[in-house]
């Protein structure tokens, strides 16, 4: 349980080949597996997460925690497959159509990613036919639209609006740079956040709910 | 150095403020202050407001250049608003901007075809964003050859190669530069030109980055650029580089620049 701690620390201190070694530890020492996910792995990104939110730590940062995790969950993965009690809910993300910017939801990904989502990334200029049918298939929890340009945002409206339309019982969240709260609640969408940080709490949030 | 004044956007807080009053004083001040800092452009820019982007970019036009008499930047990505402004400009105006996608290519192509307006060519193409200077390179070489196929002369090209967060990719910065320096040495005549905020997104102190990001690409060949003229280090900035990188004719403008105290802070 000590280590379980250092994981944690190893996630936030950068140094991979730490935390592989560390989880692999516990792991031999039979150290629950949800602890290590939870309390090592995801714990740490909830960190960098807060820590990014009070300007302490910047992208460059959260990009290496999250490798240095991602690291971790591969050595847990293969037996995690197994177990539901694992799973926080799957997400279907892209950028809406007409628009190529991917910066912005590639940050949300992987800070989805690094909560213990499952993501499915469908990338860039995703019409809502594709939204629709990657969200079925994957029985989604949650649809995630970005949008970059004041021109497609219209095109998040079409997305959420289809969504309801087919009856789906998969959540929506929105978010990119033009993006406001108050746009979130005309077009009806059930989330928004302002930063990768913010798209966890929003998630959970709503699959909470 | 074609300097683009980039502080009348809408999607800044002040200024949307002011176009939704209809504020033409307030909005006249920043025309001003900006044209006086030595901006050549004044961006104007309302896409914040969905349904009314045209009728208010037309407003701003005519306020700007009432008070100024200098050329706008008309900053969209809807053609049809852009065309309302346009028919209210006197003189060459900018359009910011046009990309390889080829809806938007096939839209803008009329507005600049045959005039004497100048173009913001916007490194992007329907495969998504490039990444590296090769691809970048790659889509200049194309839309300069379209737009010069239809009668734009490539003097009126600014090629945008698009600055890309260095905190997502170490090599965002020098792939963007290697580009500005490829794009100006293969393409005789055009020009390049950017925003600078981009490289600095998601890392702390973004003035001191981004200042020092234009003068690395001056120094590569970059001759415009989208900024905030009213921000004296960066404009004392780019008239040293320019003249660092040989392009100011025994240091003309950086001497005349010392005279008026603008490299005095």
């Amino acid at each position: 349980m000590v280590s379980v701690k250092n994981i944690f620390e190893a996630v936030l201190a950068f140094d991979k080949e730490k935390c592989v070694e560390l989880v692999n530890r516990e792991l031999d020492s039979g150290t629950d597996m949800n602890t290590i996910l939870n309390e090592g792995l995801i714990g740490a990104m909830d960190e960098v997460g807060r820590l990014f939110s009070e300007g302490e730590f910047f992208v460059p940062e959260m990009l290496r925690s999250a490798q240095v995790m991602k690291a971790g969950l591969d050595v847990l993965k293969p037996r995690l497959s197994k177990m539901e009690s694992a799973k926080k809910g799957t997400i279907v993300i892209g950028t809406v159509k007409g628009d190529l910017h991917d910066i912005g939801k590639n940050l949300v990904s992987m800070m989805l990613e690094g909560a213990g989502f499952e993501v499915i990334d469908l990338g860039v200029d995703v019409d809502a036919e594709k939204f629709i049918s990657a969200a079925k298939e994957k029985n989604a929890d949650i649809v995630g639209l970005s949008a970059l340009l004041t021109t497609t945002m219209p095109a998040m409206e079409t997305v959420v609006a289809a969504i309801r339309e087919q009856g789906l019982r998969c959540k929506t969240m929105i978010g990119g740079a033009p993006v406001t709260d108050k746009f979130a609640l005309k077009i009806g969408a059930d989330g928004y956040s302002e930063d990768a940080a913010g798209a966890v709490e929003t998630a959970r949030r709503l699959i909470s709910a | 150095m074609i300097v683009v004044g980039e502080l009348i956007n809408a999607s800044r807080k002040a200024i949307g403020e002011a176009i939704e009053a209809r504020d033409a004083g307030a909005l006249k001040k920043v025309a001003k202050d900006q044209h006086e800092a030595g901006a050549d452009y004044i961006d104007v820019n309302a896409g914040v407001f969905v349904g009314r982007e045209a009728e208010y970019l037309q407003w701003l036009v005519e306020i700007v250049q009432e008070e100024t008499g200098a050329p706008c930047c008309i900053d969209s990505p809807d053609p049809a608003a852009i065309e309302k402004a346009l028919a209210v400009h006197g003189g060459a105006a900018m359009i910011n901007s046009i990309s390889l996608e080829k809806d938007r290519f096939n839209a803008m192509l009329p507005l600049i075809s045959g005039t004497d307006n100048k173009i913001v060519a916007l490194c992007m193409s329907d495969d998504g964003m490039p990444e590296t200077a090769k691809d970048r390179v790659k889509i200049a070489g194309k839309l300069i050859d379209g737009l010069v196929r239809n009668n734009v002369p490539i003097e009126n090209i600014y090629i945008d190669p698009l600055v890309q967060p260095l905190a997502t990719n170490d090599s965002f910065g020098m792939e963007f530069l290697d580009a500005v320096e490829e794009i100006m040495t293969t393409f005789k005549g055009v020009h390049t030109i950017c925003g600078l905020s981009n490289i600095s997104y998601g890392l702390p102190e973004r003035k001191f980055m981004n200042r020092l990001f234009a003068v690395m690409a001056i120094a590569k060949g970059l001759d415009g650029l989208i900024i905030n003229p009213l921000d004296k280090q960066m404009m004392a900035n780019l008239i040293a580089a320019e003249a660092l990188a040989g392009r100011d004719d025994f240091c003309a403008r950086y001497l005349q620049a010392y005279r008026a105290k603008k490299l005095e802070f």
